[in-house]
């Protein structure tokens, strides 16, 4: 009895390890909904609403790939994910996509084995201490206690600032944003840092936002941006192409509001091709023609996505800065639909 | 015809190996062994597959690259640019001392509340029962974040120790500060003489020893019974204080210069300071060093101290200019500004106390956080107090149910010589009871040593939060770091178990 039991669950295990390297576009269609891995909970990024749906700009792009895959936004199962969990459940198969506030570097796209398909969100790591510390620099941190994420690249960022200063502090190792948030506000750690949109979104949640300041030194580049499983370059090109489609849209003028219009044909032949009137650009990637359709209808287009979860307009905030178009000196360039 | 016939000779046949209940469980042993070495076998296969398909190797190379984070508790030398293979060492460290500290005191309390469970006073006996099903039936992880709460939330920021009229402030003479960031004690410091104080502790320890043994043979003798305890009390502390204080008379009065790179011949420290904030040190680690750095953080600055290993180092560091400030004897300090090339060395005004054999450095506000002494970070007061409480409730319930388990006839037996009650139990009871206690006992401090991988909730820097933890994701090693982890809690467990067994044939009951 004992035996068969644990030959049972050695059998089960071996089943849950084996199946990772079928063709993912077939699997999600074949399965009917996305499995998008997002983070425990970042305000304007990622976080259930008071209804219980998630929300947020990281969690606009599993809507836009689901959009674009299945037809409809709504087909994605949310997996929240920790800094540490995160790069073992893409690798298993466990999500299809991650998208994550994950900074693009060397090592994760090439020892890691994965594939980033773009950026979403250029940002920096900054740090945030209470207004009435009295610091106004990152360089007047000597000694400090610094609240940190483990397993990111924020905390060797954290590593290579203070050493190159010649400044000393102690790391209080934190999981998620909100134990980070509740260390910080208990003044358990000085400083808390991160990318500098976490800090932003972050402090939005505070019952006092103003009381806490976001110091002027950015240490560093963060490109943040989804990722998929290495060795699938059909579904990293899913993935990759609508994010693309996105910020096209944004650039030609197509919004949610003008899609249906602009879907029956424009005298601009890129906006006919990416919304499918003219070409077979969704049938070369596997899907159908009015893929890009669906997204911009159900989720939007870069700009819309932005200002309706953390633009200056949300208790968020944040500016377009880097993020802007390329015509209005920003990073933003998708590459041409043709 | 009335010859008994052997019955007919059976051949074999293959329907024996599942009908003959001789060959049946040789058949099933087999048949099972096959089916699980084929199970191992398809499992090993996959991860081989699996790994090929993601295009990872699979090699411990990782543990010689640099790591890049840093860790707050370490009990050796570590900083970022050190690998992941010093990082896991690091924890492993960590794990080790919690799980020591936690079997320590969890058998301490164990065996308290084990003893006073029994009690006849019926408000010992109930408390002692509270504390038991209170601690044994509520989740480990519950404990640890109860406490951690209580010590982040419940306790001063060590801002709050600040300014003329603190919100909070330290406690026992000004020595242990209690913040929401941890508890800062004071820590011991060797001084010149400490090598002599350690010897005469030493042998203080082998005179105890020397000197029981002498008492029990005579007791054996004589019956007559020495007073061990005061003796070794005596014996314990008095040669070495005696020590102490002669060594301390003798140098404490000796004060130190101090040699400024930059500074002005005759200046006092204050005014050397203004030009130079927050100076490093260099000295070789004794307590001219550390009484050094109190003066300097009395005076609100952050002193760091860079340890060298001798007075020549000390000149090599100042003419690099990692540090500006040394303090060392007078005669040193004459051939180091003679012998010194390629900076200005100038002897300030003020002087420091040598110090005395041993001294305890205490913590003092600098900067954002306390600075000297030591710091008991709260993720392992958490972790320390939650694992001992809890794993003391099983031992508790073990204590009591071996001293049950020894008949009430030895403890009359015991009563009917004339032993009092407390002799009764640690001379009578206590012994046999032993013998049921310490098997169960050896898991309950292997469950504590591998509870202590719940450290991960408090941010406590054990093997599973460096090397299962940050090494894994930095470098994405799971398979690896998992096995390693695995590897690693088998050998303590079985360290631990083999430990223990040794002891317990030592008390078990000898059988000839």
């Amino acid at each position: 009895m004992k035996k068969s039991i644990f030959l049972g669950t050695l059998a089960v295990a071996g089943l849950a390890a084996g199946f990772v390297s079928a063709q993912t576009l077939d699997e999600v269609r074949a399965r009917g909904n996305l499995s998008c891995g997002v983070s425990t909970g970042l305000a304007g990024f990622s976080m259930p609403d008071a209804n219980g749906e998630w929300q947020g700009f990281d969690v606009a792009f599993c809507r836009a790939v689901a959009a674009a895959v299945l037809g409809d936004s709504t087909a994605v199962e949310f997996v929240p994910l920790t800094t540490q969990t995160r790069f073992t459940a893409l690798a298993s198969g466990e999500v299809d996509v991650l998208a994550r506030n994950t900074t693009w570097t060397f090592s994760r796209d090439v020892d890691l084995r994965l594939e980033f398909v773009g950026v979403n969100y250029y940002d920096g790591q900054g740090f945030m201490v209470p207004r009435d510390l009295g610091v106004t620099s990152a360089l007047e941190l000597d000694g400090a206690t610094v609240c940190i994420q483990t397993g990111t690249t924020t905390e060797l960022n954290l590593a290579d600032f203070f050493s190159s200063n010649n400044m000393g502090y102690e790391p209080v190792p934190v999981e998620t944003n909100a134990e980070a948030q509740q260390q910080y506000l208990a003044g358990a750690c000085d400083v808390y840092t991160t990318d500098a949109s976490g800090l932003a979104a972050t402090r939005a949640t505070f019952e006092d936002p103003a009381g806490h300041v976001v110091l002027p030194e950015i240490v560093s580049k963060e490109p943040l941006g989804p990722l998929v499983r290495h060795g699938d370059s059909e579904w990293g090109d899913v993935a990759r192409w609508t994010l693309n489609a996105m910020v096209a849209a944004e650039e030609l003028g197509v919004t949610s509001a003008n899609v249906a219009e602009m879907a029956a044909g424009t005298d601009n032949p890129e906006i006919n091709r990416l919304l499918g009137t003219e070409g077979d650009l969704g049938g070369m990637l596997g899907l159908e023609a009015d893929w890009a359709q669906n997204v911009i209808a159900q989720v939007g287009n870069y700009d819309e996505v932005f200002e309706g979860n953390i633009g200056a307009s949300t208790p968020i905030g944040l500016s377009r800065g880097l993020n802007a178009q390329w015509t209005d000196g920003g990073l933003l360039y998708a590459p041409p639909f043709r | 015809m009335t010859a008994i016939s052997e019955p007919p000779a059976e051949s074999f046949r293959l329907s024996q190996l599942i009908y003959d209940s001789r060959y049946r469980s040789t058949t099933i042993q087999v048949v099972a062994s096959i089916l699980l070495l084929a199970a191992i076998y398809w499992l090993g296969r996959n991860i081989v597959s699996n790994l090929q398909d993601l295009g990872k190797d699979f090699n411990f190379g990782f543990l010689w690259q640099r790591s890049g984070y840093d860790i707050n508790q370490r009990l050796i030398e570590y900083s970022n640019d050190s690998s992941h293979g010093r990082a896991a060492l690091v924890g492993i460290l960590n794990t080790l001392l919690v799980s020591v500290l936690g079997c320590i005191t969890a058998t301490f309390l164990g065996v308290f509340a084990g003893v006073l469970r029994l009690s006849k006073n019926w408000i010992v006996a109930r408390l002692m029962t509270v504390y038991v099903e209170g601690f044994r039936n509520i989740p480990l992880l519950l404990w640890i974040l109860l406490i951690f709460a209580l010590m982040t939330e419940g306790t001063p920021q060590p801002r709050d120790f600040r300014g003329e009229n603190p919100e909070a402030s330290m406690i026992l003479w000004d020595s242990v500060a209690v913040t929401n960031r941890g508890i800062f004690v004071p820590s011991p410091v060797w001084g010149d003489g400490a090598g002599l104080l350690a010897l005469v502790f030493v042998l203080s320890l082998a005179g105890i020893w020397w000197f029981r043994r002498y008492a029990f043979a005579r007791q054996e003798a004589t019956g007559e019974i020495l007073p061990i305890f005061w003796t070794s009390i005596g014996l314990l502390v008095i040669p070495t204080l005696v020590v102490y204080l002669g060594y301390s008379a003798m140098i404490s009065k000796d004060q130190y210069p101090l040699i400024a790179a930059g500074g002005t011949e005759g200046a006092s420290l204050v005014e050397y300071l203004e030009e130079n904030r927050n100076p490093s040190i260099c000295s070789v680690p004794d307590t001219a060093a550390v009484n050094l750095s109190t003066t300097l953080r009395g005076l609100e600055q952050r002193a760091s101290i860079v340890t060298v290993s001798s007075v020549s180092e000390v000149q090599a560091s100042l003419e690099a200019g990692d540090c500006v400030l040394a303090v060392m004897a007078p005669s040193a300090a004459e051939t180091l500004i003679g012998s010194v090339d390629g900076v200005e060395l100038a002897t300030l005004s003020d002087t420091v106390d040598r110090g005395r054999p041993l001294q305890f450095e205490r913590p003092q506000l600098a900067g954002f956080n306390f600075e000297g002494g030591a710091q008991l970070r709260n993720s392992l007061i958490a972790l320390w107090f939650a694992l001992s409480l809890y794993t003391g409730a099983f031992i508790a319930e073990i204590v009591r149910a071996g001293i049950l388990a020894v008949s009430r006839g030895q403890t009359e037996a015991a009563f009917a010589l004339g032993l009092r009650p407390n002799r009764t139990m640690n001379l009578v009871i206590l012994p046999q009871a032993m013998r049921v206690i310490i098997p169960p006992l050896i898991s309950q401090y292997l469950n504590l040593t591998k509870n202590s991988s719940l450290a991960i909730a408090v941010g406590y820097m054990d093997v599973r939060g460096t090397l299962g933890g940050i090494t894994i994701s930095q470098t994405g090693r799971e398979l690896e770091g998992i096995l390693l982890m695995g590897l690693f809690y088998l050998v303590t467990s079985l360290a631990i178990s083999g430990v223990l067994n040794i002891y317990n044939n030592s008390v078990k009951l000898q059988e000839r």
